[in-house]
């Protein structure tokens, strides 16, 4: 598979990614490549054979339903580059 | 009676499913041991893994995993052993982590059914196609300063259920009558409360219209609609819209619109053009989540009786309307106030009492059922002194708004305000020779034909025992005294 200027420009938006005009060409064959080395994977006959989605031989660990975090509101805020009455501070953003 | 919107072409028929978030109460969040309680202070529920700081890892909470589970078993639905949590992938200022954990391929809960139960008495069908486990994001705040917006992230990672139904509505009556069986059978389940105005329910309605016998057309979702007044209003402008684009020769596009509930009408989102390329993806942080059906049946065995069963019930042992048991059942705790009043008494007025002086009294002084302005014993015992001619019918409504104002039990008013029925013939008949004395020409008229002065008759005899004399008894004496 290999990717187009279009669909490579769409994916650094979708990545909020600023990419130049004069740099798609580039990325679109360096991300060809990547993908044309993972479809390797494709030779291996999986018909049948689950999905894995890990490797490790372990059940999703459970946490029990009680309060043990938060109440720290300067450490959540300490790298907020602006800040007003505890709340985060962003450029407007509303319809 | 089916809905149609009449347009120059012929008659449009509506089709809408709904998508509900429910906020699930817990104590602490989906992935993290944050608290969840509503209105504390802006960022103070926030954990470093719901900020999204790098290194932190989600750990589910095994009472939402419950807790969906519980929901999934009140909405009869197949309930998946194995479910898989998903990123769903979008920027917005309040979504520090980039991505949603959601679910995707693989919901918790696949299908099931709601019964509406509509305003005619009659039911409906609404299909449900799944329920996941998902985060909520942060709030906005863009009213706050002329050029930024404020955000808060307690909301941020509280687990939500979205249940979506199947396009199987076909008024905006249906739609009403699913959300609130919805709310009704999540509060019996303790899943959700239910509270649309502080967001802990929220609904995205899909809607598109067709002529009869067509399939479905494009669809227009319409996000966050808070309450369902909104909801039937959003249905009826957007239907509207559809019916007058299609017949002005236009399109319907499949987009995102959102409901200015001043103006009562839908806009186009258009910022979310483009937003509905989510790249899904299994999230690598998380294990597929496995369940036992050992697991899910100890579940089944805690439910309550749920509405249906309730009101089928009720139907059954009371003998109440199909339309008299709906509303009994749709909050549990009236539910149960009803059945402490009719224990041991008339079902059916018991129903009448609780549905019409008590709920009145109860809207009128803004109390709710937890804290009723009538203690069930009260009503009841009302309901008794009815029952043995203590008092009659018109005398207890009286009873019943003093009992209101005092507090005190019915025998009480009834002895300290002498309002105990005259049964006794004795002084009745005195009270009706009084009248007719009183009135000798009106009795000369009566018994040469003018029927209808009976009543006037018996208003002057309730009058003069000051309400208190046996109805039944005043009528029988007076018919023989002027027959």
């Amino acid at each position: 598979m290999s990717l187009d200027k279009a669909t490579v420009k769409n994916i650094a938006n979708l990545a909020r990614l600023e990419v130049r005009e004069d740099e798609l060409d580039h990325l679109a064959g360096e991300l060809s490549n990547i993908l044309q080395f993972v479809e390797q994977l494709a030779e291996v006959n999986t018909d049948g054979v689950a999905p894995m989605t890990s490797v490790a031989h372990m059940e999703l660990p459970r946490r029990r339903d009680e309060v043990t975090d938060g109440n720290y509101p300067e450490r959540v805020l300490a790298n907020a580059p602006e800040r007003i009455d505890g709340f985060f501070v962003v450029p407007k953003v509303v319809e | 009676m089916s809905y149609v919107i009449e347009g120059e072409t012929g008659d449009w028929e509506l089709v809408i499913g709904l998508e509900v978030h429910a906020q699930v109460i817990s104590k602490s969040k989906l992935f993290s041991g944050a608290a969840t309680d509503f209105g504390a202070e802006p960022n103070t529920q926030v954990s470093l893994v719901d900020a999204a700081m790098p290194g932190m890892l989600p750990v589910i909470n095994e009472y939402c995993i419950e807790q969906g589970v519980r929901t999934g078993l009140g909405l009869k639905a197949k309930i998946n052993l194995t479910s898989v949590f998903a990123r769903k992938n979008y920027f917005y200022a309040d979504l520090p982590q980039g991505y949603q954990i959601s679910q995707y391929e693989y919901p918790i809960v696949g299908e099931g059914e709601v019964i509406l139960d509509m305003p005619d008495g009659s039911t409906r069908t609404v299909g449900i196609e799944r329920l996941h486990l998902e985060q909520d994001a942060g709030k906005s705040l863009h009213d706050q300063h002329p050029s930024k917006s404020f955000i808060d992230l307690n909301r941020s990672g509280v687990a939500l259920m979205e249940i979506v139904s199947k396009p199987d509505m076909r008024s905006p009556e249906e739609a009403a009558a699913y959300i609130t069986k919805l709310r009704s059978i999540l509060r019996y389940l303790g899943s959700c409360d239910g509270n649309m105005a502080e967001g802990s329910m929220r609904c995205d309605v899909n809607v598109s219209v067709r002529k009869a016998g067509e399939p479905y057309r494009t669809r227009a979702e319409i996000k966050n609609v808070n309450s369902i007044r909104f909801v039937h209003q959003a249905i009826e402008y957007e239907a509207r819209r559809q019916v007058d684009l299609y017949e002005e020769g236009g399109q319907v596009v499949q987009e995102t619109r959102l409901f200015d509930a001043n103006k009562g009408e839908t806009r186009s989102m258009r910022s979310k053009e483009h937003a509905h390329d989510y790249r899904y993806f299994p999230d690598p942080d998380l294990l597929p989540l496995n369940l036992t059906q050992d697991y899910v049946d100890a579940i089944k065995a805690t439910l309550p009786e749920l509405p249906d069963e309730k009101k089928e019930r009720f139907i059954r042992d009371y003998h109440l309307s199909a339309y008299d048991a709906g509303l009994l059942v749709a909050d549990q705790a009236t539910a149960d106030f009803f059945e402490s009043v009719a224990k041991g008494r008339d079902p059916k007025m018991a129903c009448n009492w609780v549905m019409g002086d008590f709920s009145a009294a109860m809207n009128r002084l803004g109390r709710t059922i937890d804290n009723p302005p009538v203690s069930a014993a009260n009503l009841g015992g009302l309901i008794d002194l009815i029952a043995d001619d203590t008092i009659s019918g018109r005398l207890a409504k009286e009873v019943f708004e003093l009992m209101v104002e005092t507090g005190k039990a019915p025998a009480v008013i009834v002895d300290e305000k002498g309002l105990r029925q005259v049964t006794d013939t004795g002084a009745i008949e005195a009270s009706i020779d009084a009248v007719l004395a009183a009135n000798g020409d009106k009795v000369e008229q009566y018994r040469s034909g003018k029927d209808k002065l009976f009543g006037f008759f018996v208003g002057q005899v309730m009058k003069a025992t000051g309400g208190k004399a046996n109805p039944a008894l005043v009528n029988e004496i007076l018919k023989k005294k002027l027959g």
